[in-house]
């Protein structure tokens, strides 16, 4: 039992060491700008940088609005799906793990050429075509993360009742699922919206395919022109994954303490 | 009789409903999702000029693109490996071996976030980590005397990307062998000790045949999680080392393979290769589940 324990202590000092050297190595190289001391230059230097607040606020938005519009298709689909379309469930399940199948670069590779400026719906043709493209395909790579999210919360609630009750006072569609629905799947909501801005924040391929200035290709520039910013935008992507994944912590604890009544 | 076809069309218009219900995740799915990947299956089949043909499929198994598949397919194998076994040892350290219930939670957090810490910035940490100026490399070289570069070690490489992928891979492994672990009953290895088993008989006769589809089916995402990603290895290496991700992103801006139908094919072939580890993986966990009810 002691060897065991010994044992496990030594497996953690491990996997513990390889975890944490590489960002105690990016936290000190991001320091190192100024020779002979350590400084924050480097992350002065980034946030000065116009293309940093640029790109970093577009990504912003269209983690946003992967948001708004993913929750607006994924809520009403796992809801009808249990309540009305139990049978297709596997189906709709299966569609939503297929983006973890089909790698990223596939699909976008899919949509230059099916949307392409002489197709038929000429997405990348115009500027706010391009950005509604790159917002559906944000939806799509979210899609796995989001769908698993709320219809876990939404199995917590009984559905049926919900909706009958509801149904009984006279409420309609509308206001069943918008004051009954969404409300009382709020904490699958949110932490499928954390790991939604977490992937959007970070994510690189579509962006640079597409061509839209968003955070992604913006750290790829970076990393290919200079010398500490990289670093110091690595510990502030990092800071933003801790944020978004502490925030679905905190969102099931607090959804633990108090179980939604149905 | 007249009930049944009075209720009939009653049946359908609610149908109909229902099934209209679905419809805009459908047409979603369909237009962002499967059309685009189908197009492409389509397309690899097709020449140019739109006529069936096998010969696209047929070029991926030149030198060149083979390679590409090869190296790929290296990196994801090692890096899924390994992934695996540093993952499972952590695993098992927290869930069997004894460690305070504050490190379990640390790490299954931590694993939360570096997990989804892949893309550009891992590779930025793994540059100001194991570059030539990076943490390691001048602490072992001010320290030691140690030079890292001169062993033949270099970042941009096959061992290189396969480190640096395993940092999102190890924990990956760690997030879905805990509940696995989790599930393994106290009694099994209780009624085992009582019939006399050794720790190793009791590792080799009752615990792996139960862990072995989880551990195999995770590796296999793994593989196929390391298989088609690329922007890492992209903000790494730029385009020095030749996968296939890399190779498809080349050809998708400035079609380097000559024929954009062999893209199609290019990207078929990873198509097929992520399916298969996938589908062998929720197979394996189908099987999994057995144990943990």
């Amino acid at each position: 039992m002691k060897a065991q324990r010994l044992g496990a202590w030594i497996a953690i000092a491990i996997g513990a060491s390889y975890f944490i050297i590489p960002l105690l190595g990016t936290l000190e190289f991001s320091l190192r700008m100024r020779r002979g001391e350590y400084s924050f230059d480097a992350y002065q230097s980034v946030f000065a940088d116009i293309q940093f607040r640029e790109t970093f606020g577009y990504s912003m938005m269209m983690a946003l609005l992967t948001i708004i519009f993913g929750m607006l298709l994924v809520v009403p689909t796992a809801y009808w799906v249990r309540l009305r379309l139990p049978q297709v469930r596997p189906v709709v399940e299966f569609i939503t793990l297929l983006p973890l199948v089909i790698p990223a670069i596939v699909i976008v590779f899919g949509y230059l050429r099916l949307y392409n400026s002489s197709s038929m719906l000429p997405l990348t043709g115009s500027t706010s075509g391009t950005n509604a493209l790159l917002m559906f395909s944000y939806m799509t790579l979210s899609l796995p993360y989001m769908y698993r999210a709320v219809d876990t919360a939404m199995r917590a609630i009984d559905v049926r009742t919900l909706t009958e009750a509801a149904e009984s006072l006279g409420a309609k569609w509308p206001t069943i699922l918008f004051r009954c629905i969404f409300p009382n799947v709020m904490s699958g909501v949110l932490s499928g919206s954390f790991i939604t801005f977490a992937i959007v924040m970070g994510e690189f391929t579509m962006a640079a395919l597409l061509n839209r200035p968003a955070f992604g290709p913006y750290l790829q520039l970076v990393g290919a022109n200079k010398a500490y910013e990289p670093s110091a935008l690595a510990v502030i992507a990092f800071a933003i994954t801790w944020l978004s994944m502490g925030l679905i912590q905190l969102v099931s604890r607090f959804q633990k303490s108090a179980p939604a009544k149905a | 009789m007249t009930t049944t076809t009075a209720a009939a069309p009653l049946i359908s218009k609610r149908a109909i409903i229902d099934w209209l219900g679905i419809a805009p995740f459908m047409i979603f799915a369909l237009m962002f999702l499967i059309v685009p990947t189908l197009y492409l299956v389509t397309g690899a089949f097709l020449t140019p000029e739109g006529e069936l043909t096998f010969k696209n499929i047929a070029d991926l198994f030149t030198p060149s693109i083979l390679s590409a598949y090869w190296i790929s397919i290296r990196v994801s194998v090692a890096s899924s490996l390994g992934g695996a076994l540093i993952g499972f040892f952590l695993a098992w350290a927290i869930v069997l071996g004894g460690v305070p219930t504050w490190v379990r939670s640390g790490l299954l957090t931590f694993s939360g976030v570096a997990s989804n810490f892949a893309g550009v910035p891992l590779a930025f940490a793994f540059l100001a980590t194991l570059g030539r100026t990076g943490l390691v490399t001048v602490f072992l070289r001010d320290w030691f005397g140690f030079n890292l570069y001169s062993t033949g070690f270099n970042l941009l490489s096959f061992f290189g990307l396969t480190i640096t992928y395993m940092y999102f891979q190890i924990p990956l492994m760690v997030l879905i062998l805990t509940p696995a672990l989790d599930g393994m009953k106290k009694e099994w290895r209780e009624a085992s000790e009582i019939l006399g088993a050794s720790t190793w008989q009791y590792w080799r006769m009752v615990a792996l045949p139960i862990l072995w589809p989880s551990l195999l089916g995770t590796t296999l995402l793994l593989f196929a999680n390391a298989f088609g990603a690329i922007a890492t290895a992209y903000a790494l290496t730029g385009s020095s080392l030749n996968i296939v991700p890399i190779l498809l992103y080349a050809q998708i801006r400035g079609d380097v393979l000559h024929n954009p139908n062999l893209g199609y094919a290019l990207a078929l072939g990873m198509i097929v290769i992520t399916g298969i580890s996938n589908i062998l993986y929720i197979w394996l966990r189908m099987r999994a589940e057995r144990w943990q009810k």
